[in-house]
């Protein structure tokens, strides 16, 4: 069945359905660039955008020896077992995505990892945009619909020139049994704005991540934006950092939680270190069936004339809110689903269109299938 | 349309309202007063269904059918709607998503219905979050024109409107109520608490009833009773043994 996957199309039906859900266009339409790597085997390179290029990271780093200067830079190879497991790798798979100096994509760039022998998938990804260049990264990652068993490991190195501006939307599909650990740091120049955004609305055994973003420039933005929903056997731990380092700088970090039965933890760090920056962490959290939702907001500031704030909420969806709608003749189990299609209905600023209404799909799915 | 009888309700151990009757024919408009806290709002919220509120005696008809112990929203497709004083914020729900659940997907008459209300700029908006007092009323309005009830209870329609809204929701709210239809043509119904009277320029009620402490201690005119207690106030009804 998994045999001769050569392109998405190769793929059943219902795979491609898996894939579709995380966002990818198995046809590549409305696409600036497309990788697909199944397990290990990288089949897949496309730019098709100018001034975007695509490449598999070994061909990359022989192609490009400057490259070397960006590889174990942002994420260093010794942070834990999984960055070494990858580092330790003979050959390294994954992709580099060079966005070139004012380049502006217009459709977004397709990335695919996709697992479907039950083993470890590893990825070292490298993602540079030049100075002014826009960039749109949409990374679907799933398994096989008769892939049980299986981790996937993924290191992502962002570089945000100046006045550049990336955005990368990950969609998760995984199985019940398969575990994730991606491994991501991004560094932002001056006036450069990196959106990080991350849903996820199936089953995942265990998933770890914790993304770091350097604020370097001045007047740089990071927003990091989190959906996701918890279901039994599910334990996500999903925390995002930004350390805002120069003069202007500010972060965002958004979550919007829900369990079923699974367990999530929030963690969130911002850390104004000089003046002038700005930080704000916000997690809401519903309980609809007993599970965990342990919400962790840091803030620290260094200096004065840095502004940080949290809020956090956890709870269950108002009574009243139900009743209010039952008055307008939804049942109470319309009113609830339609409360809780406003709750992850975040819409993120900056993102273009065609990757927002791939998040709303991914919650609509969700939703279709019952919360 | 309705008819509740012999009507007591109860919240926790305390009975808040006692041996209610009230009978609102077909077409017919009838006010609500009463001082603060006399149960008028509590007597809305259990004609609609509300938790909370338990029903210890005496039934409520709607449209010749027992609803007493019905769910709220079975009494809403029967044809039941409430205008909310206070109703709740519900974050990231947009009111324009509302109404395309409520409508039908029937967009151009949200569309046109907004328009009409000013509340185009609101659709967008989650529901009733940082709406000021006028706006929310606005958007009561519009989700029950939306809603088309047959039977319309509305709590308070035009407190802390200010006077250009309240001739444009005065005017939304006699629509609801078929005031534009002949008397005898008039199907619409309605149960309205004022406290001022000044949705009554809008409305021609056609009863008023005083509630005080739980029970009704008056029915009448709605104008006659209304001059009384802007004369004399409640204690006027109290004294009053008319019923």
């Amino acid at each position: 069945m998994s045999e001769n996957i050569d392109q998405m199309l190769d793929l059943s039906e219902k795979d491609q359905e898996r894939l579709a859900q995380t966002g990818l266009e198995v046809d590549l339409k409305n696409r600036s660039g497309s990788f697909f790597q199944v397990d290990q085997e990288i089949k897949q390179v496309a730019s098709l955008e100018k001034g975007i290029e695509v490449l598999a990271i070994s061909e990359a780093l022989k192609k490009y020896d400057w490259l070397e200067e960006y590889s174990w830079k942002l994420v260093p190879k010794d942070k834990d077992q999984y960055t070494r497991y990858v580092a330790e790798q003979p050959e390294q798979n994954g992709f580099v995505v060079i966005a070139r100096r004012g380049s502006r994509s217009v459709y977004p760039l397709q990335a695919c990892l996709f697992l479907a022998r039950g083993n470890v998938q590893h990825v070292h990804n490298i993602v540079i945009a030049e100075e002014g260049a826009e960039l749109h990264i949409i990374s679907g990652c799933a398994s096989a619909s008769y892939t049980k068993t299986g981790s996937h490991l993924g290191v992502t190195e962002f570089y945000i020139g100046k006045d550049a501006r990336v955005t990368s939307t990950m969609i998760h599909n995984w199985g019940e049994e398969i575990s994730v650990f991606p491994r991501s740091a991004s560094v932002v120049e001056e006036n450069g704005v990196f959106l990080s955004n991350y849903v996820c609305m199936q089953p995942v055994r265990k998933i770890q991540m914790s993304p770091v973003a350097h604020l370097k420039g001045k007047n740089s933005v990071a927003r990091f934006s989190s959906i996701v929903v918890s279901t039994p056997g599910s334990a996500m731990d999903l925390g995002s950092v930004a350390h805002l380092s120069a003069e202007g700088a500010s972060a965002e970090l958004l979550t919007r939680a829900i369990t079923t039965g699974g367990s999530i933890v929030s963690r969130g760090m911002i850390e104004g270190q000089v003046r002038s920056t700005r930080g704000h962490i916000e997690c809401k959290g519903l309980i609809l069936k007993d599970g965990v939702i342990h919400a962790i907001p840091e803030i620290k500031g260094d200096v004065v004339d840095t502004e940080l704030s949290h809020e956090a909420a956890v709870g269950k969806i108002a009574r009243d809110e139900i009743e209010y709608l039952m008055s307008r003749g939804l049942s109470e189990d319309e009113a609830t689903a339609t409360i809780i299609r406003g709750f992850l209905d975040v819409k993120i600023a900056g993102l273009p269109d065609v990757l927002q209404k791939q998040i709303d799909a991914a919650i609509d799915a969700a939703e279709k299938s019952g919360f | 349309m309705l008819d509740i009888e012999d009507l007591h309700v109860k919240i926790g151990d305390r009975e808040v309202l006692h041996d209610i009757n009230l009978h609102i024919g077909e077409g017919e408009t009838h006010v609500l007063m009463g001082p603060n806290g006399s149960g008028k709002t509590t007597l809305l919220r259990t004609i609609m269904g509300f938790a909370g509120l338990e029903v210890t005696r005496g039934t409520i008809r709607f449209k010749g059918k027992d609803i007493t112990r019905l769910p709220i929203h079975e009494r809403a497709q029967l044809g039941m709607g409430m205008q909310f004083q206070r109703p709740p914020t519900i974050a990231g729900l947009k009111l324009g998503k509302l109404l395309q659940v409520t409508s039908g997907g029937n967009s151009e008459a949200v569309s046109d219905t907004a328009t009409f209300l000013h509340m185009d700029a609101f659709l967008e908006r989650a529901i009733n979050q940082g709406f000021s007092g006028g706006e929310i009323k606005r958007s009561e309005v519009l989700q029950l024109m939306i809603q088309k009830p047959d039977f319309v209870m509305l709590d308070e329609p035009e407190s802390g409107v200010d006077l250009e809204n309240i001739s444009l929701i005065g005017n939304a709210i006699a629509k609801l109520l078929d005031k534009d239809v002949h008397i005898v043509n008039r199907r619409k119904s309605g149960l309205v608490i004022t406290h001022t009277g000044y949705i009554l320029d809008y409305l021609d009620a056609d009863f008023g009833h005083v509630m005080c402490d739980g029970v009704f201690r008056c029915h009448g005119n709605p104008r006659e009773i209304l001059k009384v207690i802007k004369t004399s106030g409640y204690k006027e009804c109290l004294a009053c043994q008319k019923i």
